[in-house]
């Protein structure tokens, strides 16, 4: 039933103009980037003579492009999210779901899974993109993987959060740009704390906890973060449309 | 075990300490069509969000058959086939695509689903109109699309607020041929305004007025209501008053303008003939005779009336 759920949303993200559009300008933005790091890994590459200066191609090019990745969801995930629940709520869907056999988790489960499974088409592509390095270079697998499951979880929280807001509103806007702060300031926590880098709040900042992941590492730690992330806003949605049967 | 599809009890819903339906309680059963009446903001619409478990009462219960909505709440909803006031139709996608997402949310297991969404479209008419963006659809063919969702799964229970709205009269004639033909073997539920409507197509009425029900009863009862012993008599030289009462069977008579006449007669006496007679022997030039038809609207005027006439009467 979640996979119904899921598969409906998909279709109405692929019925507007509004999906691909996304993620074709995305996917030119990130195929400029992983260019522009290729002939600057040879430009910086052939002036650094020492062997401490050198790095590999994987990880300078992905850096750059995963970098920009992270920051382009930021902008990209509440267009996307901001119409899961708002847009049902203005135009008077919801009772079709509603009344239908499946329970509210289940709805809620459906358009997240819906949302993230079309973002992971981005973190499929740019994976893909970065693995043609290969063709001549030996390139570091697993970098890229770390990688791709760090952007994938980040995307994921920003769909969580997205979700949550857009179940608060009638207006598809106003839930993008409520999505857009609260993202912004969650990825950006970390900047205000930057003196005192032990504080609680800025552990709270989703680029800290992405830093591991773009370093090539996966740290349980911030696995579980992320995965808190998103249960605690989907739980809060479910939550929301709840009160929607209560109160009327 | 009672072989009820819907059982409503004591529902009650408020709103913020004010009772929009208070205590409504009906059961109906198999190949029924209810027709559900009310002037606006009567609560018919809350009734049926709580029917179909849109709206959690703040009291009372729904069971539809048998099962109780607020504890299986999945398996009493596959039992329901619902389309509410506003037509919930997702405009970006074509008639097919919409209604393959119906049947699929409604469990109907995935070998059926191209078939029950053909046998949805036929019944509603949609057969042409597959490839079509519901949004470039006319009014009268999106409130067809919504028929075919809610009947797509072929439920025990069909509850359509106010299904008529925005058809045509050839649609609304189709429509209301398939309500009947869904009914005779399902249960149905309509909300509607439109009296006539339900003196068609319903076999049992309720009219419910400021959250409660007034009226719960076969249509008969309201026909009988409606018909009355009545007559209306128009003459050339009306006879006076007593003259009228002379007839046998008449009970009351009463002079109208333009020469008419209303004529109450006994309820087991037929006495057209005998008026008909006496006009011809008196010469009063009696060239129309009909029996006065109360209309459906001013009984359930009469209906609705009665409760405001209570004590609690509200200054509009």
């Amino acid at each position: 039933m979640i996979i119904n759920v899921a598969r409906k949303e998909l279709k109405s993200m692929f019925a507007s103009p509004m999906g691909w559009v996304i993620l074709s300008l995305l996917m030119f933005a990130f195929g400029t980037y992983y260019l522009n790091g290729v002939n600057d890994y040879f430009a910086v590459m052939s002036g650094a003579m020492r062997p401490a200066e050198r790095t590999g191609v994987t990880q300078f090019v992905g850096q750059n492009v995963y970098g920009f990745a992270s920051f382009m969801v930021l902008f990209a995930v509440p267009l996307l999210s901001m119409r899961l629940i708002s847009e049902e709520r203005r135009s008077q869907t919801l009772p079709f779901l509603f009344s239908a056999p499946i329970s509210l988790t289940e709805i809620v489960l459906g358009k997240f899974l819906g949302l993230v499974a079309f973002l992971s088409i981005l973190v499929v592509f740019i994976g893909g993109m970065l693995s043609t390095l290969n063709i001549w270079a030996d390139i570091d697998f697993g970098f890229i993987v770390a990688n791709s499951i760090g952007l994938l979880l980040m995307v994921a929280s920003f769909s969580a959060l997205g979700l949550y807001f857009s179940s608060m509103t009638q207006q598809p806007v106003v839930a993008a740009i409520l999505t857009f702060i609260a993202l912004f300031a969650l990825m950006f926590l970390d900047r205000f704390f930057a003196g005192d880098p032990s504080n609680t709040l800025a552990s709270l900042s989703l680029t800290r906890h992405f830093q591991s992941f773009s370093g090539g590492l996966i740290d349980t730690a911030d696995i579980a973060y992320f995965g808190l992330f998103i249960a605690t806003f989907l739980t809060l949605t479910v939550r929301r449309l709840d009160a929607d049967r209560l109160r009327g | 075990m009672n072989n009820f599809t819907v059982e409503a009890i004591d529902l009650t819903r408020l709103y913020g300490g004010r009772e929009a339906v208070s205590n409504v309680s009906f059961t109906l059963s198999k190949g029924q069509v209810l027709g559900f009446l009310g002037p606006n903001g009567a609560g018919k619409s809350t009734t049926m969000k709580m029917l179909t478990g849109n709206l959690a009462p703040s009291n009372g219960s729904v069971k539809i058959c048998g099962i109780d909505m607020m504890e299986n709440p999945k398996e009493a909803k596959a039992l329901i086939g619902y389309l509410p006031e506003m037509r919930p139709l997702y405009k970006e996608l074509t008639v097919d695509e919409y209604l393959t997402i119906a049947a699929r949310l409604h469990r109907v297991s995935a070998g059926h689903i191209k078939k029950a969404v053909e046998i949805a479209k036929e019944r509603c008419g949609l057969s042409h109109m597959s490839k079509r963006l519901i949004e470039n659809l006319s009014n009268g063919y999106q409130q067809r699309v919504g028929i075919a969702q809610a009947i797509i799964h072929n439920p025990m229970v069909v509850i359509l607020d106010e299904p008529t709205v925005g058809l045509d009269p050839i649609q609304i004639r189709d429509i209301r041929a398939l309500i009947r033909e869904v009914g005779s073997e399902r249960s149905v539920i309509i909300s509607t305004h439109i009296l006539p409507e339900v003196e068609m197509v319903c076999d049992h009425v309720q009219i419910i007025d400021k959250g409660k029900l007034v009226f719960n009863g076969s249509i008969d009862v309201l026909k009988k209501q409606r018909i009355g012993n009545k007559l209306m008599i128009a003459m050339r030289n009306p006879p006076s008053v007593d003259e009228m009462l002379k007839v046998a069977g008449v009970v009351e008579a009463e002079s109208l303008a333009g020469n008419l006449m209303r004529v109450r007669f006994a309820d087991d006496a037929a006495p057209s003939e005998a008026i008909v007679q006496a006009a011809v022997i008196n010469n009063w030039g009696l060239y129309q005779i009909a029996p006065d038809q109360t209309s459906l609207e001013d009984v359930f005027v009469q209906l609705t009336y009665q409760e405001q006439a209570e004590p609690e009467q509200v200054a509009a």
